[in-house]
């Protein structure tokens, strides 16, 4: 028995998807710069999968530029930005329950002389308007958002900073990170004030190592990866073809049955929290205080902490039984690595290290929901005999 | 240019009646380690030297450092040879040996010949004297000295003619399968592979142990072991490793015993559980990486406790090392890099605040009493449920 509830790491790939990418590298692997017909065969894959892609996010095929990833769509859009705008300003707004492929860059762009304001998020993974309005200057020239939050599913309010930006200062442009958002929620960048949106494909039953940055027309970047002059000089290097049309072709499979699967992911989640809430010493993390069921929050990840448990243990057991998921934090007895997100909002200490993260997808099952529900009643009590003694 | 190299190897050499057993293991060793390399090799021992020779194209850096991987070597000699074609021609490839090996000519030199071909119509001294005249007066920079020369250039007339001069060193010690077997108690940390490969080096065969205990430690943890043996595998060729699981052996104790007491009767059982396995496949002792005073555990009252529960001898090779003595090891084998990363760190609950330091044994066998026959029970499990990992 194989229960994969990981998906917020990474997901299987739709098999049609992988049928389609094995016929483009056998076939059609022509490299879309070159003038004869086997590139003319790939750059018509490309056109076709922008065409898609653009039709899901609403935005004109120019918008699209083709990255590795998530973590290089946010490297690109965070240092392009900075270089490019640098002399308007050197204050750029995130959060401080970003992915690292944000705080790790806004990192490096504080080394290189820029300010970074991290704003703080309530006890539901959530910012606060007013703090980001209190944020924006005269000098900001960036601000980033994640729009799901990878460890424990909270939505931030994406359309309403978009607005509050653009009203503050129109000159500041808006990121947002979606590698978790995208495919379980519609996000229309033009609607909700979005300059820049990172994408991987990888979450969403795409191929891994391809992904795209949403670059609004107006936007001007740097490129931070110089070589052939390829996708208009602003990510050089031949296109992955395959990838490429992989990642369209999940991402039209997921938008067209959305309200459907979405629905029914939420349902399972609101199932699940359920089940949680039945087992003694547990706490789900993330949700609004409004909405115990999980409502607003990303459909598909739930965040619990087990009271006693080391999330580590916990993974192995469940492991054992079949069942595959991630820990909220690092677990080390030496150097201790708690979750960023966690504490930040403002999770007691002994539940940091006991808390597991469990991520829907498309493939999950109710069956399989129950199944793990009815495995943690079983494994937990056991588990919770064997805590160190003091 | 260096087509061979011979094998120097030094406590082999006093072995008496024996030697030839210890030159047949290291020959065997040397066949075993050079299947690494590319390219194909001939070796072989003649009177009292091994060589290995290539047939056809090799690597010269794969393949030294292969061979100083092999324990029994102590040194590495890159050959030239030649057919005997004459004094003449045996002068020309000398003149063109040294000319190529050392392009700074500013040194002093010795040639040592030695005749093991008694027809060869020179004897060894007129061939030392007069390969030295022709040096002296190709290089006029090079200069002879008899006592301390930087270069001592070896000539070896046999049915081939053989030329070297440098000497690369290898580990010493003696080649592997010539000390018996012995069981290691590997563990995932830094002190376990030294003390293999220690013990190894004295010729030893190497059969290892892990005990495994999921949840607890996880499947990186067990492949984290499984890479530090391929590591130690390098030089003690192929390790069987006998993974145990652990965890119900563990959890008995822990819900039987007084915590302080966990780490020792769990080391006890470890003990137990390693000599039954160490009986099993004809090992003659256990290894294990201790160190006096380390942890806990590792006192000297610790580890007399520890020692009784079992008969055959306990080898710790580290026991007088401190800590960066077998890093610097570990660095030296390539385990360390391994060895630190961070996998095994969740069976804290097994860990007490305060272990015991100096454990009465008295009542350590009083309380492992207490475990009963369900104990017995647990330990056969274990030993039915080894999983054997060939590990190459």
């Amino acid at each position: 028995m194989e229960i994969y509830l990981d998906n917020s790491a990474t997901t299987q790939v739709f098999p049609e998807v992988a049928d389609e990418m094995t016929k483009i590298m056998c076939m059609q692997y022509g490299n879309p710069s070159s003038m004869h017909l086997k590139g003319l065969e790939a750059e018509q894959l490309l056109r076709k999968a922008k065409e898609t892609l653009a039709g899901i996010l609403k935005c004109t095929e120019k918008e699209l530029l083709f990255t590795s990833g998530g973590t290089e769509s946010d490297n690109l859009a965070l240092r392009g930005v900075a270089a490019a705008y640098q002399r308007r300003g050197k204050h750029i707004i995130t959060t401080m329950v970003e992915h690292p492929a944000i705080l790790q860059t806004t990192k490096y762009l504080e080394e290189q002389g820029f300010e970074v304001t991290y704003l703080p998020v309530d006890g539901s993974g959530r910012i606060r308007l007013e703090d980001l309005e209190a944020a924006i200057r005269e000098d900001t020239i960036l601000v980033s958002i994640m729009h799901t939050n990878n460890e424990v599913g909270a939505a931030q309010p994406i359309a309403e900073a978009g607005a509050l930006i653009k009203k503050l200062n129109p000159n500041t442009l808006f990121h947002v990170d979606a590698v978790q958002g995208f495919g379980k929620a519609k996000i229309l960048p033009k609607k909700m004030g979005i300059d820049l949106m990172s994408v991987s494909g990888h979450k969403i039953h795409g191929p891994k190592g391809i992904g795209f940055l949403y670059v609004g027309d107006k936007v001007r970047l740097k490129p931070i990866v110089f070589g052939g002059g390829q996708q208009n000089n602003l990510r050089s290097g031949t296109e992955n073809v395959p990838g490429i049309a992989g990642m369209a072709m999940a991402a039209k499979r997921l938008y067209e049955d959305y309200d459907v699967d979405v629905c029914r992911l939420a349902d399972y989640k609101a199932f699940f929290i359920a089940g949680i809430r039945e087992i003694e010493g547990t706490q789900v993390n993330g949700l609004l205080p409004e909405s115990p069921n999980g409502e607003g929050t990303a459909p598909h990840i739930v965040s619990v902490s087990f009271r006693g448990v080391r999330s580590e243990v916990l993974l192995h057991a469940l492991e054992e039984k079949g069942v595959y998921v991630s820990a909220g934090s690092a677990c080390s007895s030496h150097k201790p690595q708690p979750s960023a997100t966690l504490k930040a909002m403002g999770l007691p200490n002994d539940l940091l290290g006991s808390t597991i993260r469990f991520s829907f997808s498309v493939f999950t099952t109710r069956e399989e929901l129950e199944y793990t529900l009815t495995v943690l009643k079983e494994i937990l009590p056991v588990l919770r005999l064997y805590t160190r003694k003091r | 240019m260096f087509k061979a190299f011979l094998i120097k190897y030094a406590e082999i050499g006093v072995k008496g009646k024996n030697r030839h057993l210890f030159e047949d293991a290291l020959v065997h060793q040397i066949k075993v380690a050079l299947k690494r390399c590319e390219g194909k090799f001939f070796v072989h021992k003649t009177q009292g030297r091994i060589f290995v020779e290539a047939e056809g194209e090799f690597d010269f850096d794969e393949v030294v450092a292969c061979l100083k991987q092999v324990f029994g070597i102590s040194g590495i000699c890159p050959v030239v040879y030649a057919e005997d074609a004459g004094f003449e021609q045996l002068v020309k490839d000398v003149l063109s040996y040294v000319d190529k090996v050392y392009p700074d000519k500013n040194k002093t030199f010795k040639v040592n010949a030695r005749r093991a071909n008694k027809n060869y119509p020179k004897e060894s001294m007129e061939i030392n004297a007069d390969l030295g005249e022709a040096i002296l007066n190709t290089f006029p920079e090079m200069t002879v000295d008899v006592h301390e020369p930087d270069i001592l250039l070896s000539v070896e007339i046999r049915e081939k003619i053989y030329i070297y001069s440098e000497i690369i060193p290898g580990p010493g010690g003696m080649p592997v399968g010539t000390g018996g077997k012995a069981m290691l108690l590997l563990s995932g940390g830094i002190d376990s592979p030294v003390a293999g490969y220690m013990i190894a080096k004295r010729g030893v065969k190497i059969d290892a142990v892990y005990f495994h205990a999921p949840p607890y430690t996880s499947e990186r943890a067990k492949q984290k072991v499984v890479d530090l043996a391929r590591i130690v595998a390098k030089y003690t060729g192929p390790i069987y490793l006998h993974v145990v699981n652990f965890t119900d052996v563990q959890l008995h104790i822990y819900e039987t015993c007084p915590h302080e007491e966990l780490t020792i009767i769990m080391k006890r059982y470890m003990m137990r559980l390693a000599e039954k396995l160490a009986l099993d496949t004809e090992c003659l002792g256990l290894i294990t990486g201790e160190s006096i005073g380390q942890v806990a555990s590792q006192t000297m009252a610790s580890m007399a406790v520890i020692n009784e529960v079992c008969e055959l001898p306990v080898y710790r090779p580290l026991i007088g090392f401190d800590k960066q003595d077998i890093v610097d090891v570990a660095e030296k084998i390539g385990t360390y890099e391994t060895s630190i990363q961070p996998f095994e760190d969740c069976c804290t609950i097994f860990v007490a605040k305060h272990p015991v330091t100096k454990p009465n044994p008295k009542y350590i066998r009083r309380h492992e009493e207490k475990l009963g026959e369900k104990m017995e029970e647990l330990v056969n499990k274990a030993l039915e449920t080894v999983e054997l990992i060939v590990v190459e």
